[in-house]
């Protein structure tokens, strides 16, 4: 046993899938200690809030300020008001006055400021221009002239008493607070979802809970396909026969189109992810069965298998004792595989619609469906879906290669 | 004298059939035998001859197609498992293949305490099993201390095949079959093993039934030989008459085939 797992952990593909899933699981364990919080709670008014970190307005109001002169600090400021199409527009509309295109240069702020100052004139009629254009243009200017003055921003409270605006205070273009004096500062790593729901939270608890159903149905398929595969292989005969009818018809039915029918009828009320989980690994034995039957067969003709029933040793402990440990290493991996695909049939049927139905866990299926809902491939948010599948493509694909690191420690043909 | 001698195994008509319709194998053919008490028995053909499927229906590990045997004069009844087991309690086998005899996950002890526990020795105290295994070791010249809490692949064919012996020193049954129990090993061991087996059996009297494609090893030690070929018994008789005396082309071909030194080997029937 030590020497197994010592052989196991000298394959490199097996512990670099191994390591992955574990760092996997350990997020999923650790996070949930630093945010408690509930994953499905809505903290966000409006939907698909970009990554970043956001800080409390008010609370940067009352926090200690410290005065920074920045030299870029204003040319950033209007960069960053002043978008592209602004700049397009203010080139066009130059253009129309009358200034030659090749004075010109969108990429120098100040200089275009400067241009647009010293022209722009609100009564004056460019040719070819609409009046929603023109409003464009007088909007656009109100915006643009505030940013390069440096006076500063007051900030006023309503007097309670007599319902009149009083000063309070000042914000200069050059106050600066410091986030960690912030009282309340949340980043978002991942932004929030259509439901203004933190995606990383909702990531980790969706994780957890896809892992838990891919568990359960790797081992409900595991241990149906094992059972069964034991049976008819070693017992032979009418029994195989019955058992292998049965399994054909699974085989030849689909197994995902199963799936959908019977997750269709169960209703949406009783499909929790324990149910899916189940019906998962209902519809998944039927290759476990196949393969563990025929290395059965092979197995139960052996010597070792006679010299235990010359021994006077009954059906279940030649089973038990004599076949099942020959058949461990191939269960494992089957095991292995098991759940991977049901994490990914999980996740296939919430595409769908009809994965578990909850409203207090989400699953990685369940976080595709609400992203595709809400459009997020199209509005180009990429944090709502793109994560979930990194997530389960790095789960499924430690896990093979797990499996293919275990096939290469038990099967020597296969090292390299 | 042949009137004195009871058969101990016996069978009528025993066929065997593998597959069905096209892919139907003849590979026991209606055979008839009587082994009697005592006696050391050779089956010998060559391979694919239906020897080992012949083994395995003796054995009871494979049901056989037409046929019946008989142990001790009535009708064999293993149709239970608790009936299969007083058989096996009589009956007892060696394999050709010690590497694969034994169940790898398994230790050497619990081997041995297998048998005694076949023997209705399990509810015996600790120090009598261990000193019945190390009597069963020391039969065939082991050291039950080295060998407690090893795993039988940790041993070398010809210590496996002795310990298979022990184990069959410790079960004592009326008939051995021993399925070409010195194939797999090294010529220089294959003497020891079969010293032991024959020692082995005069102590212990049991009829033993050599299963061999080696017509010299099956004169050396047999009273009766079995020419099997082609599923079929095609001659028998006392080991000096058949194979001093070979009447059947086959026999005949099957002594030609056996090396001798100092003369120039025939490869023409090959």
């Amino acid at each position: 046993m030590k020497h197994m797992l010592k052989s196991i952990f000298r394959s490199g593909k097996f512990v670099a899938g191994f390591a992955i899933f574990a760092a996997i699981l350990l997020g999923v364990l650790i996070y949930p200690i630093f945010v408690p919080d509930p994953p499905l709670k809505i903290i966000a008014q409006g939907t698909f809030f970009e990554p970043g970190i956001y800080v409390s307005v008010y609370d940067s109001l009352s926090a200690p300020t410290h005065i920074l002169n920045l030299d870029e600090a204003s040319t950033k400021r209007i960069t960053s008001k002043l978008s592209e199409d602004d700049r397009v527009a203010i080139q066009k509309w130059l253009v129309g006055a009358g200034i030659p295109e090749a004075e010109i240069d969108l990429a120098n702020t100040e200089q275009l400021l400067e241009q647009w100052f010293s022209n722009y004139d609100s009564t004056k009629r460019v040719a070819g221009m609409t009046n929603a254009d023109r409003n464009y243009y007088i909007r656009l200017n109100t915006a643009v002239t505030g940013l390069l003055g440096d006076e500063g921003v007051s900030i006023a409270v309503v007097n309670p008493d007599t319902g009149v605006l009083e000063e309070i205070g000042t914000v200069l273009a050059t106050d600066y607070v410091n986030v960690g004096e912030v009282a309340n500062v949340r980043v978002l790593p991942l932004g929030t979802d259509n439901f203004g729901r933190d995606v990383l939270t909702e990531l980790v608890a969706a994780t957890r809970v896809s892992l838990q159903i891919g568990l359960v149905a790797g081992i409900i398929a595991t241990l149906i396909g094992l059972i069964l595969g034991l049976v008819s292989g070693y017992i032979g005969g009418f029994v195989d026969d019955a058992i292998m009818f049965i399994t054909n018809l699974f085989t030849v039915i689909p197994s995902f189109v199963l799936l959908i029918l019977i997750s269709f009828s169960i209703g949406q009320d009783k499909r929790g992810p324990f149910m899916v989980a189940m019906v998962i690994g209902f519809t998944s034995w039927v290759w476990t069965a196949r393969a563990v039957r025929s290395q059965v067969i092979s197995l139960r003709n052996r010597d070792h298998v006679n010299l235990s029933k010359l021994s006077g040793h009954s059906i279940t402990h030649i089973i038990l004792a004599d076949i099942l440990p020959y058949i461990a290493s191939y269960v494992v991996m089957a095991l292995i595989l098991q759940i991977s695909s049901g994490i990914l049939a999980e996740a296939g049927l919430s595409i769908l619609g009809l994965g578990p139905r909850t409203t207090d866990m989400p699953t990685l299926g369940l976080m595709m469906q609400w992203a595709m809902i809400y459009q997020a491939h199209i509005l180009g948010k990429w944090w709502a879906y793109f994560p979930v599948i990194i997530t389960i493509a790095m789960i499924t694909f430690s896990m093979n290669l797990m499996n293919t690191g275990l096939d290469q420690v038990f099967n020597p043909a296969l090292r390299e | 004298m042949a009137s004195e001698k009871k058969p101990c195994l016996s069978g009528r008509g025993l066929t065997k059939i593998f597959g069905l319709g096209n892919q139907k194998t003849l590979a026991v053919d209606h055979v008839d035998f009587d082994f009697y008490e005592g006696e050391i028995v050779s089956i010998v053909g060559e391979s694919g001859s239906g020897k080992t499927t012949l083994a395995k229906m003796l054995l009871g590990l494979i049901s056989t197609t037409e046929g019946e045997v008989s142990f001790l004069g009535k009708p064999r009844d293993i149709r239970s498992q608790k009936k299969k087991r007083e058989y096996w309690q009589n009956i007892q086998a060696i394999f050709q293949d010690p590497f694969s005899s034994y169940n790898i996950f398994n230790k050497i002890d619990s081997v041995l305490l297998d048998c005694i526990r076949m023997r209705g020795g399990a509810n015996l105290s600790k120090e009598k099993k261990v000193e019945m295994m190390t009597e069963a070791c020391s039969f065939v010249n082991l050291k039950f201390e080295e060998l407690t809490n090893k795993y039988p692949f940790e041993l070398s064919g010809g210590q496996m095949q002795r310990l298979m012996i022990a184990r069959i020193f410790l079960l004592k049954p009326k008939i051995l079959l021993a399925d070409e129990p010195t194939s797999m090993i090294d010529a220089s061991s294959r003497a020891t093993i079969l010293d032991y087996l024959l020692k082995l059996r005069e102590e212990t009297g049991m009829t033993t039934i050599f299963i061999t494609h080696d017509i010299g090893l099956a004169y050396y030690v047999s009273d009766t030989v079995y020419i099997m070929e082609k599923g079929l018994f095609v001659e028998s008789g006392p080991a000096e008459d058949v194979i001093l005396n070979p009447r059947q082309p086959y026999t005949k071909r099957l002594l030609n085939d056996v090396p001798k030194i100092y003369e120039e080997w025939d490869l023409s029937t090959v």
